[in-house]
């Protein structure tokens, strides 16, 4: 084993085989992309500030959501993810590295090539993809651009990417685990990121499946998606969803895990109820499995589906709130200090939930028959990447940074992000609640004049809030590069757990000899 | 668990960032290729690399295997690799036979407005009426279905055809010229030998191994060979293509990817071959042949579904 990073910068961060480098550019894409999707978003809000065209086509503003949707989903948010999964697991359960070093980088590498095939689509003839993040069949298929089969097959290495990722992580974890780290031991972060693993190597394939069978259908004449040949486009919903809403739990799990370290470090006590946490969790996955047609309430099912897929649906809000109740009452009369992680984090508790409760209202079937593909859908879901994913994502990076690099972030420059993140954030999506509940329709370029009022407000909160992120960049890079040196091991003095032990900033190789957990 | 410290992390490698070069020109190169007027150049200058990259990545695994420095722990991460990667391709093989059951059991009755309203009563419902009436008028629900919905509105004029004749089981007398049957004994057969060649193996007796191993080889060289001779039995004879509608589709895309993965599997046993003559494998060290054993044992179960759900019941 080598004993530090090599010298050479190339062959550091392009060869690496090291959990903390690649975790390292995981979470320097993920950025990278955050800001990318970031720029398409404030297209968006941009041409619809006002009502009627502005500043782009239609053809462009399609392109824009659909890229904005793909680029966050699987170019910011996983990958993210997967960042902190690759800094911390082999930290948390005492081990020296990821199970297989070299497939780690592979994992990493995939991705910049398949966003590159991804986004340079933009600019071929006939445009990027423009069916939505969600590429319903025969928009995507029949009537799409000849650029989709560059996306299907991006996606395809995607999906590789991810799923060797999750095969690493899950032998990480299986095989790795110091003695003495029995399984109801793992800090909750690894619970929830094992059995995100489980989910993405049980679905990444299927959505797999869904793009060979667009592949198909589009250049070798098979009719999976044409009724003309016997098929049904609504079975292409079927199968996406039947990825697409395990990946939704993809997203969020890991933000659990996040939240469930920070809230206990900070209200100085452990976390409440640890094995409902993670029994809540593994409850969630397996309920994902099978709610998947509550994205499909309008499309014409049997109403003994529909019902079916009301009720199951509604069954997540018990293991969630075993866990929204279990963040509150870790915190009940704890020694609360707000740093900017745990703002953070009690954001994420009160934003998470009122994104739930507005899922709850659209799990009913009859009622989601009105806010079916409004502005209310858009709000709801992003309130739970947003305020969910995306928050306890920067909590993280707040949360950790400093065992990262010996070096204290600025607190009052955190403090101030976070309350400009959480107004900006509110002001965007709060709107968007009454647009749709008056009517509007998601992914149009314009609208009538009735909606103009909350679009130009929701549009400025939407600029505001892309304010602090670049905020959050320059912070980041302060503290890395002039932060103040710290050398406490725990750095946070209510923080727990095996990764704490170590020196600070953390050493190139975590744990040579695992360490024994009693 | 760890037990010891000797957990082997490797040194830097250039083999990971070229295998994701590999992929992604053969990714940008497929979208290049299938684009009416593309070409397969780009493609394969990526296949090209990824075949480098995998044999080097493969024999350097291998090198580390013989110098020693793969301990029982890592050799566990290369078994659990090995058990998920076979979950995932699990997976994808439910992606298509869930497909299958749709279009089969809702689909088909729903266009051919048969769809009944509840478990107890059939009288169909309004939309599957609506289906036949307005849409797909004449159009009768059956399966394996031989008239497309298309054909039984436009007729010859139709873009899907239907093929003249299924693949499903011909009755008790044709049984012996049943070529999936046949096909079905080969690859049962082979699962068989590929045990044979374990346990061989395990008990030291090389030229055993080698000899079934061989005959494993054979058996799956001759399970493509008559899927081959199946596929162009259906275009020649029996107009069944993947232009026949959702049957030729279903079709061809479940037996195709099977026989894609047969011949992955294929290859992984005859390299495992390959080693197995020059003596690499011993007693008790032997993970890269048991990897293609698994996977082999996948395939086949992949198989015995498929012979049920379409050829049998198909």
């Amino acid at each position: 084993m080598a004993h530090g990073p090599s010298e050479n910068f190339f062959s550091r961060w392009l060869f690496s085989t090291n959990h903390k480098d690649i975790g390292t550019l995981y979470l320097w894409f993920s950025f990278a992309m955050f800001l990318l999707g970031g720029a398409f978003a404030m297209v968006i809000r941009a041409e619809l500030f006002q009502p009627g065209m502005q500043l782009i086509k239609p053809e462009f503003f399609n392109q824009m959501t659909t890229m904005h949707g793909l680029v966050m989903v699987f170019g910011a948010i996983m990958p993210a993810f997967v960042g902190l999964a690759n800094w911390m697991i082999p930290m948390m359960i005492g081990a020296p590295d990821m199970a297989l070093p070299r497939m780690n980088n592979l994992s990493f590498w995939i991705l910049p090539f398949a966003f590159a095939i991804l986004v340079s689509t933009l600019f071929m003839e006939g445009g990027g993809p423009n069916f939505g993040w969600t590429f319903y069949a025969p928009l995507s298929t029949t009537y799409a651009p000849d650029t989709v089969n560059y996306f299907i097959f991006g996606v395809h290495i995607m999906g590789a990417s991810s799923i060797m990722g999750s095969i690493n992580i899950i032998a990480t974890v299986m095989n790795m685990r110091a003695p003495g780290m029995t399984y109801m031991k793992m800090p909750l972060f690894v619970w929830t990121w094992v059995i995100t693993a489980f989910l993405l190597v049980a679905v990444m394939p299927v959505l797999a499946g869904a793009v060979t069978m667009m592949l198909m259908d589009i250049n070798f004449g098979t009719s999976f998606f044409d009724a003309a040949g016997g098929g049904d486009p609504v079975l292409f919903q079927h199968v996406f969803w039947f990825f697409g809403h395990p990946e939704v739990y993809i997203i969020i799990l890991p933000a659990f895990g996040v939240v469930s370290q920070i809230i206990p470090t900070f209200s100085r006590k452990p976390l409440f109820g640890y094995s409902s946490m993670v029994y809540a969790t593994a409850s969630i996955a397996f309920l994902s499995f099978i709610v998947w047609a509550h994205h499909m309430f309008t499309v014409g099912m049997p109403i003994a589906g529909e019902l079916y897929f009301m009720y199951a649906t509604m069954l997540i809000a018990v293991p969630t709130g075993v866990k929204v109740f279990n963040w509150v009452t870790t915190m009940y009369k704890g020694a609360l200090t707000f740093e900017t992680p745990m703002l953070f984090s009690i954001a994420f508790v009160i934003l998470f939930t009122f994104g739930g409760f507005t899922g709850m209202m659209l799990s009913i079937a009859a009622a989601d028959t009105q806010y079916h593909d409004t502005y209310f859908v858009v709000a709801h879901f992003h309130y739970v990447m947003v305020a969910g994913a995306v928050f306890s994502g920067t909590a993280a990076v707040y949360y950790w940074l400093p065992k990262w690099c010996g070096r204290m972030y600025d607190e009052t420059m955190g403090k101030v992000q976070f309350w400009i993140a959480f107004i900006a954030f509110n002001i965007t999506f709060m709107p968007q609640h009454f647009l749709g509940l008056a009517g509007m329709p998601r992914r149009y370029s314009d609208y009538g004049l009735q909606f103009a009022d909350w679009n130009m407000v929701s549009s400025i909160g939407a600029f505001l809030y892309g304010g602090a992120q670049l905020l959050f960049l320059y912070n980041v890079i302060r503290t890395i590069g002039w932060g103040k040196p710290i050398d406490d091991p725990k750095v946070w003095d209510g923080a727990e757990g095996l990764e704490w032990t170590l020196p600070t900033p953390a050493p190139f190789h975590t744990f040579s000899t695992p360490p024994v957990v009693k | 668990m760890s037990t010891e410290g000797s957990y082997y992390v490797p040194e830097q490698s250039k083999l990971p960032l070229a295998a994701a070069l590999g992929m992604g020109v053969m990714a940008f190169g497929a979208g290049a290729w299938v684009i009416e007027g593309g070409t397969s150049t780009v493609f394969m200058i990526g296949l090209v690399i990824m075949a480098v990259v995998m044999y080097k990545w493969w024999s350097l695994v291998i090198e580390e295997n013989t110098q020693g420095m793969v301990s029982e722990q890592l050799k566990y991460s290369y078994v659990l690799g090995m058990y998920w990667f076979i979950f995932s391709e699990l997976m994808f093989f439910v992606c298509f036979f869930g497909s299958l059951f749709y279009v089969r059991v809702l689909v088909g009755p729903w266009i051919g407005g048969e769809a009944a309203i509840g478990v107890f009563d059939d009288t169909p419902t309004d939309a599957a009426v609506a289906n036949a009436t307005h849409l797909w008028t004449g159009y009768d629900a059956t399966w394996p279905p031989l008239v497309t919905p298309d054909q039984a509105v436009n007729a010859d004029a139709a873009k899907f055809i239907g093929p003249q004749e299924a693949m499903s089981w011909p009755g008790l007398t044709q049984i012996l010229s049943w070529l999936p049957l046949w096909n079905t004994i080969v690859l049962i057969a082979s699962s068989g030998t590929v045990h044979v060649a374990h346990h061989a193996l395990k008990e030291g007796n090389r030229k055993k191994f080698v000899r079934w191993l061989g005959l494993t080889v054979a058996l799956g060289v001759i399970f493509l060979f008559l899927q081959a001779e199946e596929y162009i039995h259906a275009y020649q004879e029996l107009g069944l293509t993947l232009e026949s509608g959702i049957y030729g589709t279903t079709f061809f895309l479940l037996t195709g990817f099977h026989g894609a993965h047969v011949t992955l599997g294929t290859i992984m046993l005859f390299i495992a071959f390959l080693r197995g003559v020059k003596g690499h494998f011993s007693e008790t060290d032997h993970f890269g042949f048991e990897a293609a054993a698994w996977y082999w044992h996948f395939v086949d179960v992949i198989w015995i579904g498929l012979f049920i759900i379409v050829y049998v019941l198909g």
